[in-house]
């Protein structure tokens, strides 16, 4: 099962992003995800296979420390934010609001007043459009997305175009998901209102130049918004070196629980924006005669916050942080390397997405077999991929594709799993012969 | 011995579905359809087009479909192809619901929707392990929708 060392296709590769990589330990590191004992398609008169979860992308598990934070708040430390004279109360306020420190300093941002908790990354750009983008845009105006966007950095834009009536500009990619600068510079003009574009594509693991991005966008007085749902957890993210407008991400992606997100926003941008939802803990002051409202970045966290997954994110931060995102990053740059030699190499499977550098996701399709009877037999055999558009038809239809296969890499996945992932589609493609 | 790691699955991938996956019937778009509409399943990616031609004593004379999915939404396509033809349009939907709960129900009685094409309800019985697999029903009955869509003269069917 595990690769020689000596063949050049096995080679440990260069840390990712140039940064020197210490190598964790990865059966303490397995060790911390219970989930990662158990077995599936166990039954009586059946052995179970052992789990091999290669669907981070879509959610990622969660460690001890996460589970173990969020019922200890629940235990011992529980009770509303931000509205309590009382001792819990306090308690739990500053243990929420310690989370908004932890989040400044992951994304290394100027201010924790620049962090806007959200229920995920979906929300964050909902929240933009339709507070920010309602503002600002208007007929005759022009944003600019990229092919290779979520459908959660295409759908709010839609809804909100409804009404303002703006165009939505689209940059290209070429044939390994690159996106094309020269393609999008040309698509910036005096109508240009925002960028907005991935930090990391969900489907081909292609992670865009996001500070020539902005670099390009500014030269013109442009803001950019990045989506960083598939980068945080992946490598270190300096929005202040990104020179980013708005940056977002989500919690349960990061190995965190979900229903927590974060907005980054540049303080004047924040400052600009009017309410994203009325309600409680948003407000200055509150009467029948008008309502004034709280500065960023509570201005846009109406009602009472997720404050036990506020928790669980705080704790999924120091852990990721303790194993350091450049270490987690090369581990899983040394999964990709494998796996996509070992997949590129058996007869009839093409690998969809081939830039450089791009983070640890492997989409690929096989010729004949339908992703969708490739992702169940797979299942199978314990190894739980995503099949189908990912939220992202746009760019299927680029690629002449209805569906793909996707493998995407954890920081607790092993050589032996990429190995498994392999063994899993030479038997599909046996069993379909 | 080694365990064949797709045991499970040897009951719902049997013979006949992966030829018609392979090798599905009637996969072409006749010129002459009188009613067609379009199926869509947006979880998985499968689109169908289904083409039918009604002849004027309400006969199903031909019935084709385009489109390529899985191999149990391209084997029920083909399938359901090869029994239809022939069938008025009452036939295609007595045996359509018939065909529905043997997807969904354990103890399906063929007899709930009227009288139907046993032999054709036979054919299709090679479907019914989808019942295992509830995400894989959408599969097994897109075609399906697509043709009621077709025959009630909607032009698209989605199973969401």
């Amino acid at each position: 099962m595990s690769p020689d060392a000596s063949d050049p296709r096995c080679r440990p590769m260069p840390a990712h992003h140039g940064l020197p990589a210490e190598p964790y330990d990865l059966d303490a590191v397995r060790e911390d995800f219970p989930i990662l004992k158990r077995l599936v398609h166990e039954r009586p008169g059946r052995l179970g296979k052992p789990l091999v979860y290669l669907d981070n992308a879509a959610s990622a598990q969660k460690p001890r420390p996460v589970i173990e934070a969020m019922t200890r708040c629940m235990e011992l430390e529980y009770s509303n934010v931000h509205r309590g004279v009382h001792y819990l109360s306090q308690q739990t306020t500053d243990a929420y609001e310690a989370v908004r420190d932890k989040v400044q300093t992951l994304l290394n941002a100027p201010s924790r007043e620049n962090i806007v908790f959200t229920r995920n990354a979906t929300e964050a750009f909902n929240l933009v459009a339709s507070t920010w983008g309602r503002t600002f845009l208007g007929p005759g105006d022009e944003i600019v997305v990229s092919v290779l966007e979520h459908h959660a950095n295409i759908v709010p834009w839609q809804l909100l175009q409804t009404e303002n009536g703006f165009a939505i500009k689209v940059i290209p990619c070429d044939d390994r998901g690159v996106l094309d600068l020269d393609a999008y510079a040309a698509l910036l003009g005096p109508k240009t209102k925002l960028v907005s574009v991935t930090h990391g594509s969900n489907v081909l693991g292609t992670v865009p130049p996001a500070a020539e991005i902005v670099r390009i966008a500014h030269a013109r007085g442009i803001p950019v918004m990045l989506d960083g749902s598939q980068a945080v957890p992946h490598m270190p993210v300096d929005v202040q070196a990104l020179d980013a407008d708005f940056y977002v991400f989500t919690g349960h992606k990061l190995y965190g629980p979900t229903g927590i997100g974060v907005l980054y926003g540049r303080k004047e941008l924040l400052a600009s924006m009017p309410p994203y939802q009325g309600g409680g803990d948003m407000i200055a002051s509150v009467s029948f005669n008008g309502t004034t409202y709280r500065e960023p970045p509570y201005r846009f966290e109406a009602g009472t916050p997720p404050i036990i997954e506020g928790i669980g994110l705080g704790a999924a931060i120091d852990y990721v942080q303790t194993l350091g995102l450049a270490n987690i990053g090369a581990h899983e740059h040394t999964l990709l390397e494998y796996a996509s030699v070992r997949l590129a190499a058996i007869e009839g499977v093409r690998l969809i997405g081939t830039a450089p550098g791009k983070a640890a996701i492997v989409s690929f399709v096989i010729e004949g077999i339908h992703p969708h009877d490739i992702g169940m037999l797979a299942d199978q055999m314990g190894v739980a991929l995503r099949v189908g558009r990912h939220c992202a038809e746009p760019l299927m239809e680029r690629f002449g594709l209805e569906a793909t296969c996707r493998a995407s890499f954890g920081l607790y996945n092993t050589i032996a799993e990429a190995e498994a992932l392999v063994d899993a589609v030479q038997s599909v493609k046996e069993f379909f012969r | 011995m080694v365990q064949d790691p797709f045991g499970d699955l040897r009951e719902l991938y049997q013979e006949v579905i992966l030829d018609h996956g392979k090798h599905p019937r009637n996969h072409r778009h006749p010129p002459d359809a009188s009613h067609e509409a379009r199926g869509d399943n947006p979880l998985c990616g499968d689109r169908i087009t289904v083409y039918m031609r009604m002849g004027a004593s309400g006969i199903i004379e031909d019935v084709a479909f385009e489109g390529r999915g899985c191999a149990i939404s391209t084997a029920s396509a083909s399938l359901m192809t090869e029994v239809i033809k022939g069938k008025n349009e009452s036939e295609a939907r007595a045996l359509f619901e018939c065909f529905h709960d043997m997807c969904t129900k354990d103890d399906a009685d063929p007899h709930a929707h009227g009288p139907v094409d046993e032999d054709a309800l036979d054919r299709l019985a090679v479907l019914a392990g989808v019942r295992e697999f509830p995400v894989r029903v959408k599969c097994a009955t897109l075609a399906w929708h697509t043709l009621a869509a077709a025959m009630t003269g909607g032009l698209k069917a989605s199973t969401e």
